[in-house]
């Protein structure tokens, strides 16, 4: 660690493992229920269990964010952060709020919720992701703000790099576009075109730049290759993220109440959107084979390559796969929709957030680069168990979603939604017992932390 | 990528670029906005669907089914469940939840009066009648 206070970090990616658990486990329990229906309920009613696993989610991937720019950018602006004390202060904020939202999720009824934070003043729950009460996403607000004020601070004190100004951009626009989820007017066209302004333009757009922004940091960190050569490759892939990510949003105009003519938009733009994600791919292999020193750490480089290659697959191939309006069409809603979102975000934002955690933590905890041999032995066993049968779970849903477009939807006699469901059971047991070997492979990601911690840490070759 | 590419070429593509495609995006938005008056079916928004919207929303409906596609993929598309079922039909469904059936999905019990019942329907009344591009596919959803 070069400057003390990027170990502000710490905490932050302690608290996004500790949720990661949370969001694992409920992911269990909904995969359970769709096939024993009546299981925990009415104690977890299905809803509630979707609440917790997406929201919990988001809340560590955003303190993966938030951990990875504090380590990122004193480091990158060769000064010292500009108030570690306010970074531990929103760091316990931003855990209160999101661990009671949690837990009223979980105790109180969703109307009881509604109630007693006040939802009649300003009503922003109860759509998909933005579940949050309104105190919840104001919090989330001033969070952000003051997290972006220390950030902003430091960079502007210190040095100036591409990364930490693309980082940077990525930031101010997740906090801009977040504003649009206090709008909620009662035309339920408009309330899902601006939805997707949240949604969208922060999956398939301002993360990509975050994602760019650490994926090149750690490329520069491992690899030693010259920086003008990465942060050349990481605007251009953040270009064309851009270029197709915003008017891609259109895909999902197709069948909202929106004007026609963004079938073409949308499929059109978003056929390209599996562009920047491949450049990613060969940026990640091209720099490690270029490398000018072996780092020690050769989980992390395995983490910075696994994310390209997933986030490729996941958000570019799982995502052209149902993207043409024709298509989109027999498929909009289905399982197929539930595959291709379970790869790009394991993909391209869990594995990135990995990533830093796995080339970060070892020099926080005090190693000089990297852990022991044996910790990168069971880390890496981590990375396979969890990247290949999130591999399988998405391919079972995939199935699942092809046959329940065929039965009830690509058919001449349609069949109901419950009974279709029912016919495809066989391919929710196997996705849960794949959902079961991630969870093996989220164990022994703990365990990585704790094994060989008295051996000797890694040396290059 | 060859030398006489450099990052700041680069850098200017993704200024440059992105300023484009924002303000053509909102100038698409605008066109939205304008067209949707024919679409969205808006004549029918009354006091009586705003309330079953709120309700929609503060029961967390879109946690189990989707609404014009969106939502969870674990219960019913309900964009066209009016035409699919009817009114009446809505309202003995919601009461008699949850069926109790062993090992069947289950849905709660949320306690809605009638008020609440017909303001609901009324929501998705009006949701049936958005001009969606013909989706649904089929009267199953």
């Amino acid at each position: 660690m070069q400057y003390q206070s990027q170990a502000v970090a710490k905490p932050y990616f302690v608290a996004a493992i500790i949720l990661f658990v949370g969001q694992i486990i409920f992911g269990l329990i909904m995969g359970l229920q769709y096939v024993v229906g009546d299981f925990l309920f009415p104690e977890i009613p299905f809803n509630v269990a979707r609440m917790v696993h997406t929201n919990l989610l988001i809340v560590w991937l955003l303190f993966g964010f938030m951990g990875s720019t504090y380590y990122l950018v004193p480091e990158e602006a060769e000064t010292e952060l500009y108030s570690p004390k306010l970074a531990l202060l929103l760091f316990w904020v931003f855990l209160a709020a999101g661990v009671l939202t949690i837990l009223g999720y979980l105790l109180v009824p969703y109307a009881g919720l509604a109630k007693m934070t006040g939802n009649d003043l300003l009503p922003t729950m109860g759509r998909e992701f933005l579940e949050q009460p309104t105190i919840t996403k104001l919090g989330i607000v001033v969070v952000v703000l003051g997290f972006l004020f220390n950030v902003g601070m430091t960079i502007l004190r210190g040095r100036k790099t591409s990364v930490s100004l693309v980082l940077m951009v990525g930031l101010v626009g997740l906090a801009v576009l977040f504003l649009f989820s206090f709008y909620n007017p009662t035309n339920l066209v408009k309330d899902k075109y601006y939805w997707w302004w949240v949604v969208h333009l922060w999956v398939e757009g301002v993360w990509e730049l975050i994602m760019a922004a650490i994926l090149a940091f750690v490329l520069i960190k491992i690899t030693g290759v010259d920086r003008e050569v990465i942060e050349k490759w990481m605007y251009i892939i953040v270009a064309m993220a851009l270029i197709t990510g915003i008017i891609g949003t259109g895909h999902h105009y197709f069948w909202i109440g929106a004007p026609e003519y963004w079938q073409w938009w949308g499929s059109v733009f978003s056929a390209l959107e599996p562009i920047p994600f491949f450049m990613m791919t060969v940026f990640a292999f091209n720099m490690v084979n270029r490398r000018r020193r072996n780092h020690p750490n050769k989980a992390a480089t395995l983490w910075a390559l696994g994310t390209a290659v997933m986030a490729f697959l996941g958000a570019g191939v799982w995502g052209f796969l149902h993207t043409l309006s024709p298509v989109n069409f027999y498929t909009h809603g289905t399982q197929i929709t539930a595959a291709h979102g379970h790869m790009a975000f394991y993909g391209a934002y869990v594995m990135i957030v990995l990533t830093m955690i796995s080339y970060a933590m070892p020099m926080m905890r005090g190693r000089a680069a990297a852990n022991s041999p044996k910790s990168q032995v069971v880390e890496m066993w981590s990375f396979w168990l969890m990247t290949v049968s999130m591999v399988f779970i998405v391919l079972f849903l995939t199935a699942a979603g092809v046959l329940q477009v065929w039965l009830q939807r690509y058919s001449d006699a349609p069949q109901a939604y419950m009974v279709v469901q029912d016919k495809i059971a066989l391919f929710y047991w196997m996705r849960e017992g794949a959902g079961l070997v991630f969870l093996i492979g989220l164990v022994l990601y703990l365990l990585s932390f704790f094994v060989g911690r008295k051996d000797a840490e890694a040396v290059s070759v | 990528m060859s030398g006489t590419f450099t990052k700041s070429m680069a850098r200017n593509i993704f200024y440059g670029g992105s300023v484009f495609f924002i303000l053509l995006f909102l100038a698409l938005t605008y066109d939205t906005e304008r067209a949707l008056p024919d679409r969205d079916n808006r004549g029918a928004i009354t006091p009586q669907v705003v309330l079953g919207k709120k309700i929609w929303e503060e029961n967390n409906c879109v946690g189990c089914h989707s609404i014009l596609g969106e939502g969870a993929y674990f219960a019913p598309e309900l964009a066209n469940v009016y035409p699919r079922r009817g009114g009446d039909f809505i309202k003995i469904w919601m009461k008699i939840q949850p069926t109790g059936t062993p090992g069947r999905r289950q849905m709660p019990q949320f306690n809605l009066n009638d008020e609440e019942l017909d303001a609901l329907v009324a929501f998705l009344k009006y949701v049936s009648e958005i001009d969606a591009a013909g989706w649904p596919p089929n009267i199953e959803g």
